[in-house]
């Protein structure tokens, strides 16, 4: 397959240039290559999109999302490699399970899919999950994503174990007792609303904590979906200090604010809450100066039934595979501040770094995982469009820049706008 | 009138108004010692309340009944929010019964607006968890209106927990777009964020709170605040933080009390204020039945 003039983003800028694809390979990039092959005129090509922090839902929460709505709602949004979080039932801390995951992935033959695994037994935070066998079964990271590991002995200790076998703790953070229950933001709008608050140290103790054990230690750390000014500045500083710390953060967190929330639109819970303007900012000069260094969606889907319900008592999370490269490309590049290029580390090169996966890059020999958009089709978010499970999306009615054409993952078509994915 | 009677947030003084004058009618009647009105008949009204109350649930239903409408009271234990029937199908049920009027407490905020989003039958907020509580504000600025002939210029100081009072919240709202200044102090545990941005006075100390107030108001403080850390005990609450004679003097000479009820005697008010000439706080009783006369009335009249 040659794809024909197409924008193409390399590290360099974006260049136009035609790409020859053989056996799922790059093989050749040139200004001009001879013969039949799909124009892009128009279109720009980015590497293949990676999504280092996705819920599958599956096994045990199918009525929220499944391994086939999942990755068809990946394709859709660009994403040719998803990392998915362990938090199922059973939790993913065993080979079983992250064997389970892999071949669910390999029938449903979309996009590549890599298992996390849990950091702990159940998720319970008391004894190390089956890190190394998860491991040689496929597992690219561990997490205990939804909850902090309540003891910082078995935290450090699970990074010091894991780190034998190559892989990175992604810590969420949160300290719950200073969470005490609350669903928003502590501030304003939390007052407003009468809905319970949580302030930024809540997930800024725990930002903290785990870059002093990585720094003890010497040893890596990822810090998920960063959401406050002041986690900002934490990693800042510890990366200033030679602190081995990576992190990312949400399309929600630089898009919106937790005015949000003020009307009691449930599909605004989302953990950590949406926080101030000041946060969002912060958040965006993170990205731009390498502070943060991965934009992420947290798919969160979840059913309506499990969002209709009073503020406090709905579920945390947004549906994002099928946003995130829209709201990341209209908030951060369209008009600055970010280049294409930068843009397309943030969402496919940095994350296949921090995790060691190949791709990334739009380099000869490298995986033919390529993701084509229309940069100047302007689209309304709908989630009755949707084709994750998950209609849960604070982002409906909003109108956004930048459509995926198509989705190719190891030279083959997954995604195609208006069409049925191809074999 | 609006459709739903949610909060106060953003209502002008003339909506505020509207509703001040027909309770200060209904309240004139009732005092004469007349309960048989016409404006509900053949209307029904259901109470629901996910919590408990005594004074809040028995004034909506004398309100609804002396107006002449069929009432159901429903009540449903607040621990049974999250394993019973959904509010969403509850609402619908409600509304194929053909309900006029919901009038529903709930602790959790916002649940009056899922309600209101959900059924066709008018929706009167009873109190929602620490959001609103527009009933008794109006109650409030009631009693404020009948002392004073006029709440405009009054200036009122609410003292105790703010962080957990939707009664706070409400009157804040009422009372700024009456034109009324409001003052706030409470333990710092007891303050939410940001309520100064919506218009309030916060005040070092309950002396400067207090000072030149037309109405000091407290709001009740429960024992469950100190198990959760707000503050060591109820008597060093009382102590520092509590409204005394003396702190009562440095109000203006007239100065109501107001408090919503039911006070804890010698926490957040002395029997000697409570029961001086100052106090208001019966008043404010009748006042809610008439409040609540005229919320229900405007509420369903435009379909009669």
């Amino acid at each position: 397959m040659i794809l024909k003039h197409g924008n193409v983003v390399t590290e360099e800028g974006v260049r136009s240039l035609d790409l020859r694809i053989e056996e799922g390979k790059i093989a050749e990039i040139a200004p001009q290559i001879e013969g039949e092959g799909l124009d892009l005129t128009g279109l720009t090509v980015f590497p293949g999109l990676i999504d280092m922090h996705v819920h599958l839902r599956e096994p045990g929460f199918e009525r929220k999302e499944d391994m086939t709505s999942g990755c068809r709602a990946a394709v859709k949004g660009g994403f040719t490699q998803i990392c998915c979080m362990p938090n199922t039932d059973p939790v993913v801390d065993n080979k079983v399970v992250v064997t389970y995951l892999k071949t669910r992935a390999k029938e449903t033959g979309l996009c590549k899919v890599h298992p996390i695994g849990a950091i702990t037994k159940g998720q319970r935070g008391e004894e190390l999950a089956a890190i190394g066998a998860m491991k040689a079964a496929g597992a690219v990271a561990i997490s205990e994503d939804g909850t902090s590991v309540p003891s910082a002995k078995i935290m450090a200790q699970a990074m010091q174990y894991a780190a034998d076998f190559g892989l990175k703790c992604l810590c969420h953070c949160e300290d719950k007792a200073l969470v005490d229950g609350g669903v928003v933001h502590e501030g304003y709008y939390s007052t407003l609303t009468g809905l319970k608050g949580s302030m930024r140290a809540a997930e800024d103790i725990m930002i903290a904590r785990e870059i002093c054990l990585a720094e003890s230690l010497n040893l890596p750390v990822h810090i998920c979906h960063v959401s406050t000014y002041s986690g900002v500045q934490l990693i800042r500083e510890a990366k200033a200090r030679g602190v081995q710390v990576t992190a990312e953060t949400c399309p929600h967190y630089f898009t919106l604010t937790d005015e949000a929330i003020r009307d009691f639109d449930t599909d605004s819970k989302v953990n950590p809450p949406l926080r101030e303007e000041k946060d969002r900012v912060a958040v965006i000069e993170g990205l731009r100066d390498g502070t943060l260094d991965c934009i992420v969606t947290d798919h969160a889907p979840h059913h309506e039934d499990e969002k209709r319900v009073e503020y406090a008592l709905a579920a945390f999370g947004i549906s994002g595979l099928e946003t995130s490269f829209a709201l990341s490309y209209t908030m951060l590049a369209k008009e600055g501040p970010l280049s294409l290029s930068e843009l397309a580390a943030l969402m496919s090169a940095n994350p296949a770094s921090i995790l060691s996966l190949q791709g990334g890059r739009i380099v000869r020999g490298a995986p033919a995982d390529l993701t084509i958009a229309d940069l100047n089709a302007e689209w309304t978010i709908d989630p009755g469009q949707f084709v994750s499970k998950g209609k849960n999306t604070p982002f409906k009615g909003r109108k956004v820049f930048g459509k995926i054409k198509f989705t190719i993952v190891d030279g083959e078509i997954k995604y195609r706008e208006g069409g049925e994915a191809e074999k | 009138m609006r459709q739903d009677l949610l909060g106060l947030y953003g209502y002008a003084a003339e909506e505020i108004e509207e509703i001040l004058s027909l309770s200060a009618w209904m309240k004139d009647r009732l005092r004469r010692g007349e309960k048989r009105f016409s404006e509900l008949r053949d209307r029904s009204v259901v109470i629901l309340f996910y919590e408990n109350s005594t004074r809040t649930r028995t004034s909506f239903e004398f309100a609804a009944k002396y107006l002449g409408a069929r009432v159901v009271n429903i009540s449903v234990a607040s621990s049974s929010v999250q394993k019973g029937e959904t509010l969403v199908d509850t609402g619908k049920t409600l509304d194929a019964m053909r309900t006029d009027a919901i009038v529903m407490r709930h602790p959790m905020s916002g649940a009056p607006k899922l309600l209101a989003d959900t059924v066709c039958a008018h929706v009167v907020n009873a109190g929602d968890g620490m959001n609103e509580h527009p009933t008794q504000a109006l109650l409030d600025m009631l009693t404020m209106k009948e002392r004073f002939g006029t709440i405009k210029g009054l200036r009122v100081a609410i003292l105790g927990d703010i962080l957990h009072s939707r009664v706070a919240k409400s009157n804040l709202f009422g009372l700024t777009a009456m034109g009324a200044e409001v003052r706030m102090f409470a333990p710092r545990t007891l303050v939410p964020a940001g309520i100064e941005q919506m218009g309030a006075k916060l005040c070092a100390s309950r002396e400067e709170a207090v000072e030149g107030a037309d109405v000091v108001m407290g709001l009740r403080i429960q024992l469950e605040r100190q198990h959760a850390g707000n503050f060591p005990s109820l008597g060093e609450y009382a102590r520092f933080y509590g409204v005394n004679e003396e702190v009562l003097r440095g109000a203006k000479p007239n100065a109501a009390v107001l408090h919503p009820g039911p006070v804890n005697r010698g926490v957040e008010l002395t029997s000697g204020v409570i029961d001086s000439d100052q106090s208001r706080i019966e008043e404010q009783v009748l006042s809610g039945v008439a409040v609540r006369m005229a919320v229900l009335s405007l509420i369903c009249k435009e379909e009669v």
